[in-house]
């Protein structure tokens, strides 16, 4: 009796050690990257990094400015066209989805979610980039809003969702339209948390690499016009990072850091949002 | 809500006109899939269902089968898989069942901050960091010690199969954890209890209510993880190698459809090589939705079993 006694608090021991272990082997490596940012970004992590365009290889200096506004661009026109179709989309599903549509677009919400974004680049390609015959920035900003927008439908949906049928019912029997109810009273009352889905949407667009691969295409100077290549921060990490000289290490990791640095910025302004609103 | 929407011209405008842009959604998804079908057709007419069992990649005889490059994303991510669902639910139970109070919130932020980290950035890690660390620690040793196995053969040269493995493992962890811990969370408290009141261990109530109530849940994690890991492009176009061969060793370089795609879409000249390209993407489109769909109908079945306390 005594060992078995034994061996079940054995095991017990044994497996917690087991189970804390693991957890510590899963947040070890977000350390080991953070910390190897910032070692290996240390050395062209300086002001020029934001200022300057990017230096031929061997020339010291130079920074990645063309492609934070490069992303911010793209960004900024998949937002301009992804939040008005995403959140109008989510107050039809949380407000009038019942029928058969409803469902039918919630598939195809849930469908895109998980595309993976590699494949929103073939989309773009094939509908801007082969009939203009060009890269631009415009068909980098198609296939981030491809990613933008089933994120942010599915966030709106659920933060109406959360509005208490109460609050809709005492604007309605104060006689208030129904249109101006949702639109001023039931958005109104959910928009900490659509502003948040729509920051953490953007978090998520602003590092994505692989959709720009082919439809922005990169580009080693200021960008000229939206249907021409455009710089974008990921890529040039990706670029920098794959070439074989030294100097441009240094820069993918200087570049990463500034590309996490501003995906950071943004989750954390999201999370302050939903901190406020509770 | 008791008013209908029909009693007001403008209540029924608003509706209609939200209903044109969820519309606008279905659309979009519905072109996605018309577009990647339509501009994989010359592929399709050429080479039919052979394409996807063909080994040969050949752009300049103009040959093209999927088969490295499905074979390579299937293998990276059941290594990813084999890694991260043991640690994921390792954490899992560890955040829900023994950690204090104090540390549950940080431990669960830190894993769901390697969520927000963007993917090239993985693969700037992989290529700098994980790669000459697996190589001259983990692989070269193995390959000398282990060789003769054809899973562990050698030449090491660093980007292989298992460091894109390992990094997918890295970039899944969090979506794993976070589902186990909603599937453990549904655990009724009553049982938990009944066990340890009668005399059970941590383990043992662990091990009981787990076998009992969350192994769907834990598969439904699971297959959202290789739904995740499946479509990852950077990280593993950064790590994979790269060579389109089919090699039984995890220590030789291998490829995937989605760095396939990241690689040689704008080199692709010629209507059958983009057309072929794009035949892959339909087919990971297809691979994830299959996968992913799955995944969501477990966890709902399993949800549902709970709620009926089953």
């Amino acid at each position: 009796m005594h060992s078995i006694a034994f061996r079940r608090r054995a095991a017990d021991r044994v497996t917690r050690v087991l189970f804390a272990l693991s957890a510590i082997a899963v947040i070890l490596p977000l350390f080991l990257i953070f910390f190897d940012l910032l070692w290996k970004g240390a050395r062209e992590l300086k002001w020029t990094l934001l200022a300057d365009l990017p230096h031929p290889v061997g020339e010291p200096g130079g920074g990645i400015a063309n492609g934070i506004l490069g992303t911010l661009t793209i960004a900024g026109l998949a937002m301009a066209g992804g939040i008005p179709m995403a959140v109008m989309a989510g107050i039809y599903l949380a407000e009038y989805g019942r029928g058969k549509f409803a469902s039918m677009v919630r598939f195809a919400v849930d469908m895109l979610a998980g595309v993976p974004s590699i494949i929103m680049g073939i989309f773009s390609y094939v509908l801007w980039v082969l009939p203009m015959k060009r890269f631009s920035a415009w068909a980098a900003a198609s296939a981030l809003a491809m990613i933008f927008i089933p994120i942010v439908v599915r966030t709106t949906e659920e933060m109406l969702k959360t509005v208490p049928a109460s609050v809709r019912e005492a604007a309605l029997a104060l006689g208030i339209e129904r249109w101006k109810t949702t639109l001023f009273i039931t958005v109104r009352t959910a928009t900490a948390g659509i502003v948040t889905g729509i920051l953490l949407a953007m978090a998520r667009i602003i590092g994505e690499t692989a959709p720009l691969l082919f439809t922005a295409l990169g580009n080693q100077f200021w960008q000229t016009g939206l249907d021409q290549p455009i710089a974008a921060v990921p890529l040039q990490v990706f670029n920098y990072a794959i070439s074989p000289y030294d100097d441009w290490h240094d820069k993918a990791w200087a570049g990463a850091v500034a590309l996490i640095g501003m995906v950071l910025l943004i989750s954390a302004g999201a999370r302050y949002l939903t901190r406020v609103k509770k | 809500m008791t008013r209908k929407a029909g009693d007001n011209p403008k209540d029924l405008l608003f509706e209609k006109t939200t209903a044109v842009f969820a519309f606008g959604v279905l659309f979009l998804a519905f072109l996605l899939f018309a577009l990647l079908v339509r501009e994989s057709l010359p592929a399709i007419r050429k080479f039919g269902a052979a394409f996807l069992v063909t080994k040969t990649w050949d752009p300049v005889a103009e040959s093209f089968g999927a088969l490295p490059f499905i074979y390579g994303t299937l293998v990276s991510s059941f290594i990813a898989l084999l890694i991260a669902v043991p640690l994921a639910v390792g954490s899992a139970i560890f955040i829900n069942e023994f950690a204090p109070e104090w540390l549950k919130t940080p431990v669960a932020f830190l894993a769901e901050l390697l969520a927000a980290i963007p993917s090239v950035i993985y693969g700037l890690w992989g290529i700098f960091v994980l790669v000459p660390v697996l190589r001259d620690w983990l692989m070269k040793p193995a390959a000398s010690y282990l060789g003769f196995l054809p899973l562990f053969k050698g030449p090491v040269y660093g980007p292989s199969m298992l460091a894109a493995g390992m990094l997918l493992s890295i970039m899944i962890i969090p979506f794993i954890l976070s589902v186990s811990r909603e599937v453990l969370a549904t655990v009724p408290r009553l049982q938990k209890e009944a066990v340890l009141s009668l005399g059970g261990t941590h383990w043992e109530m662990i091990r009981i209510v787990i076998g009992q109530h969350c192994i769907p849940g834990i598969f439904g994690a699971t297959i959202l993880g290789l739904g995740r890991a499946l479509g990852e492009t950077m990280a593993v176009t950064m790590v994979i190698g790269n060579r389109p061969d089919i090699l039984l060793s995890i220590f030789q370089p291998g490829y995937s459809m989605a760095a396939v795609i990241a690689n040689e879409f704008t080199e692709a000249t010629g209507e059958l090589y983009l057309s072929a390209l794009v035949e892959i993407g339909l087919v990971l489109f297809l691979l994830t939705f299959v996968v992913n769909f799955a995944a969501k109908w477990i966890l709902k079945t399993m949800v549902s079993r709970a709620a009926r306390g089953l």
